[in-house]
Formats: C-alpha cells, structure tokens, sequence
C-alpha cells in the first residue's frame, strides 16, 4: 500500500514508508536515540517531535544538526549519528 | 519578491480558516508554514504525496479540515480563484520587519535549503500555534520521554508508535487523545497520570456547558480509556524517570489537594519504555513579540497576545489567531482564524457580513469562557518542584541543573528569569527557553508566586525566531525591498 524507501543509520540499512520523517523511521527500527551532548555526553533521541526542542539533531546526507523529526525520509539517505557539530566551512 | 495583501504564518486550524475566508473575500494570500503540507499540530497527518485510506485516522474535527483544505485548494489552483493563495510550506519565519506599510517576513527552510525567501504583505496575521509545556523530573532527558504532542504526531502523521509500554502523565484533558491514540496503535498504557482533580470542573459548570461538543467528547474518552483498561489515575504524578541509556521504570507520587505532594502515601514504580508527558501548552510568541505587539498573561500563566474583540493587536495590521491569543483548542482557533481574517477585510476597506462577525465573537466568547475553566481544573501543582533533586536537568539544551539555577538564585541574587538565564544559561541553548521557559522562569521567583508578563516577555522575544547558519545569513539581502530572493546553492 505504502512505498517503501531504504536508508542507513551509520551504514546500516534501515526501511520506512515513504512519507515518513527521519525521526519516525529511527523510531520504528527501535533506534531511540542518536547524539550524545556536549557537557554529560548523554544520549538524545525525539522529544518534543515536532520541530521546537533540538534535542532530535541528526546529520542528513552529511549535512550536520538536522531536526530528525522534520527531515522526511528519501531512498539512498545517509544518517549518522553523533554530537552536536561544527558547521564545516564549504569546500 | 512576492507581495500581497495579506500574509498568515502557520497552516493549522487558525491559520487554515484566516487564510482561506480572507481569500474567499478578494484577498491574496501568502500562507507560511514549517510543515511539509497544511494542517498544524492538531490536523498532522500523512504525506499526501503518498495517500492514504486511513488519513483521517485518530483525528478530531477532521470534516472541519477537509472542508478548508478543498477551499484552499480552489484558492490555490480552482478555475475561479486561482492564484488567490500561495502556499509556502517547509519554512519558518526566523524574522518579521515592520515596514512604513506593512510587513515583510523573512523566511527560511526547516531543512536543507539555504535559501531565504521574503514574503510581503499589507497586513499580517500570526497563527503560530504552541507546543506541550513540560515540567522538569528527575530523569526526564532519557530516551523514552517524550513530549505527550510529540507521541501523537509520530501516531497522526507518521503511524509511528514512540514505545511497547506507556504512561501518558502531567495535566489536561490533552492526556486523554494521547493515551487512546496509543492503545489504539496496540501499546499498552499502563497508566494516565493526572496531577489534578476532575473536581475543578465541578467548580465551573457553566464554562464547561457552554461548549457541549466537549463533553461528548470527554464521554468518548471515558468509553475508549473503559475498552482498553486504561487506569486513569488523578492526583498522581511521576516523581522520578529510571534507567540507564533509556526509560525503564517511573516512580510515581500522590498530590493533596492542594497540589503538593503527599509523604505519607507510597505507590509502587511502572515499568515503561515511553513516558508522554503533557502539562498543557505553551503558545509561540516569538513572532508576536518580533512585531511589536502587547502581551499579558493568561490564566494558565502562559504568555498570549493581548487582542481586541476583532483579534487586532495593538500593532496596526497585525492580528493574532488560535493558541497564541490564550490555548483554547481547535474549535476556537478555527473561529478566531475566521474573524481575525474578516477583521483583516474590513481593515483594508472590503465589505464583511457583521452578522457572522457578531456570530463568530460570541462563539469565540464562549469558547474562552471553557478554555479559563479548563486552566483552573487543570493548573501545574503548586508542589511540582517537592520531587526535584538538586542534580535534575532544568535546561535540556544546555544540561543546566536546578542546583546550578539554585545557586544562581540564592548565592548570586538573582531575582528574575533573565538574570538567571545570563548567570546559569537556561534557556541558552538550540531551543531557545521554549522548553524549560516555564519552569525557569518559576524557579526564578519566590515558591507560589504567579508569573507576569514581565517575567515571561523578556524570554518570549527571541531575535531570530528560528535557527539560521551565518552562512546564509551572509548572503541575505540587506536591503528590504531588493529585488528578489537569493540562492546561495551555487
């Protein structure tokens, strides 16, 4: 009924309906959190879920502190997780 | 760069309705929302782009929503009305200028693009809608807690299900759609926790009379909480979150009746691996404050946009519709939606119908009288900081403690949110204060005393309304009214 779309989370492959934000995606294939913070390196995943609290920030594409929650899901997308990152600078 | 008569930020049921009635009145319209397509937080649903049978599923008020989305469709694209709307999804306004007349908004994508479209307009009508107001606990930034409206968006748009076993907890009649939404997906809801009492609507039947719909409602509730054996526990709360890398256990607490809680009474853990917590909401004030427009405090303590009887600010072409203007839910937002919308109208000088202006008053009228019963049966318990530990997470974006806040306030004086926030950093962080704004700005003033606008406003007022990266704020044109929106993708 739905399409299907393949992504991975750190190289490994996960599946979701199309249509779906990241964040749903994750959730769905019980990975519950996806950064760790800058001062106590705890884990973060979804909490407010719907674009106000940063806490869900993941990195797109190597496009770093995407909202999870936000970013609906594309086939061929990479995901990684990891702290809060510098923004490089383009090159 | 685009003009129009009028532009309305957020697609939700306040924005929604605004956007369609000014429109179907001769407007053009340029209708702003971060979502991916129109229906806010209350009406999130599946992609359109892959449709569904079951779209409406879990919904409430839903016919109200199809019934404006065929509209705004015939005002984007319809044989007659073409034109008469554009809609701009995927982008916030992180800043609103106040022009010699009118407004111009400066936009940016909620993900990926770096481009900064600008949207003008003769007049402005803000439906920013609101989010869950939280409450630190002890434990509460583990993985598995999430915010009660966060669990029913992953429910309503994405069939996501945030856990096996849930507590829905925290204040509101919100809790109730929350925990039926996730029965219904198939996890088990071990508990509703409710701080208050349902004795506070006994309190003010007339408030809760005037809007029957409600209480069908709440008979629905009942009816779907009795099927799934839902226990719905009042005057309870979670005092403490455990587990190591996510939520394994709550611990659980009784409050009096006066809303503190009770050490002689002892209640046994759940063991869970979702909490939805919900304390009411906290409505978006950001662009309301950006304009320049009055606020005051609601009967919820939240922060509002003070509004006339025609949701006029006191900003001349800015109104202000829905959650923003006081939380009172959809029905309300769809109605001020309409009026703030013919107000606009008439403003500008285009005929309206009085008589469904004067219609759309006394509903709205109504409406507030349920919203300020709902606020008093439902208030955050005045001992919600008895179950705080001196190393709980106040600020989650900057990992503040209340221990930190503490020492803010008692070693180095200070005596007001603002000073805390710049001594301790609550409220520093991505998020900005939307989430610990509360409940640092109570820390920041003596146990039981009442928030006021003037401690709330200096948190509201965010300069950029949404995060931009310099980068693209490099390449912004600095000129108002230059030409045309730029493209930094090259």
């Amino acid at each position: 009924m739905t399409d299907q779309v393949n992504l991975t989370f750190d190289g490994v492959t996960i599946t979701a309906a199309a249509g779906q934000s990241v964040g749903a995606a994750l959730t769905d294939a019980g990975i519950r959190s996806w950064r760790s913070t800058r001062r106590g390196d705890r884990p973060r995943g979804l909490f407010c879920g719907i674009g106000v609290c940063f806490d869900c920030l993941v990195t797109v594409d190597g496009r770093p502190n995407q909202r999870a929650c936000l970013v609906p899901v594309r086939d061929g997308m990479r995901l990684e997780s990891g702290g809060l990152r510098e923004v490089s600078a383009r090159g | 760069m685009a003009r129009f008569d009028l532009a309305v930020v957020g697609a939700g049921p306040a924005g929604l309705s605004a956007a369609v009635t000014a429109a179907e009145n001769g407007l053009t319209v340029a209708l702003v929302d971060a979502g991916t397509q129109p229906g806010g937080q209350f009406w999130r649903h599946p992609d359109e782009h892959h449709p569904r049978p079951d779209e409406g599923r879990g919904q409430h008020l839903w016919s109200r929503f199809t019934d404006l989305r065929t509209r705004l469709r015939a005002l984007e694209s319809g044989a007659a009305t073409a034109g008469r709307v554009e809609l701009v999804v995927g982008h916030q306004v992180w800043f609103v200028e106040t022009l010699a007349e009118g407004f111009m908004l400066h936009l940016s994508a909620t993900h990926g693009e770096t481009r900064l479209p600008q949207v003008r307009a003769a007049s402005l009508v803000l439906c920013p809608g609101g989010y869950d107001r939280q409450l630190p606990v002890p434990g509460w930034e583990l993985p598995g807690v999430m915010a009660a409206g966060g669990v029913q968006a992953l429910l309503k748009a994405h069939r996501s299900v945030a856990g096996r076993r849930a507590v829905v907890a925290g204040t509101g009649p919100f809790l109730l759609p929350v925990a039926a939404g996730l029965a219904q997906a198939g996890a088990d809801v071990v508990a509703i926790c409710e701080a208050g009492s349902l004795s506070g609507w006994a309190r003010s039947p007339l408030g809760a009379a005037g809007v029957p719909s409600k209480a069908l409602e709440a008979v629905e509730y009942a009816a779907l909480l009795a099927r799934h054996r839902i226990p719905y526990r009042m005057r309870t709360v979670i005092t403490a979150i455990r587990g190591e890398s996510e939520v394994g256990s709550v611990g659980l607490g009784r409050l009096d009746r006066n809303g503190r809680l009770r050490t002689d009474v002892s209640l046994p853990d759940l063991d869970v691996d979702l909490v939805a917590f919900g304390w009411g909401f906290t409505p978006s004030l950001e662009l309301v404050t950006a304009v320049g427009a009055s606020t005051r405090v609601d009967v919820d303590e939240s922060l509002i946009a003070d509004v006339d009887d025609w949701q006029r600010t006191d900003v001349p072409g800015a109104y202000v519709a829905g959650e923003a203007t006081g939380v009172g839910g959809a029905l309300l937002a769809v109605a001020e939606g309409e009026l703030a919308a013919l107000a606009a109208s008439r403003d500008a000088g285009r005929p309206v119908s009085e008589a469904r202006a004067r219609s759309l008053q006394r509903q709205i009228a109504r409406g507030r009288r349920f919203a300020a019963t709902m606020h008093r049966a439902h208030p955050v318990p005045a001992g919600w900081q008895d179950w705080l530990e001196p190393d709980t997470t106040v600020c989650r974006c900057e990992e503040t403690t209340l221990g930190e806040i503490c020492a803010a306030t008692k070693e180095l004086g200070a005596t007001d949110a603002r000073t805390v926030k710049l001594l301790a950093r609550p409220g520093m962080g991505w998020c900005q204060g939307r989430v610990c704004g509360f409940a640092a700005a109570k820390l920041a003033i003596p146990v039981g005393e009442a928030l006021t606008a003037s401690d709330l406003a200096p948190l509201a007022k965010r300069t950029f309304a949404a995060p931009v990266s310099l980068e693209t704020l490099a390449t912004t044109p600095t000129e108002s009214d230059s030409a045309t929106s730029h493209d930094n993708d090259a």
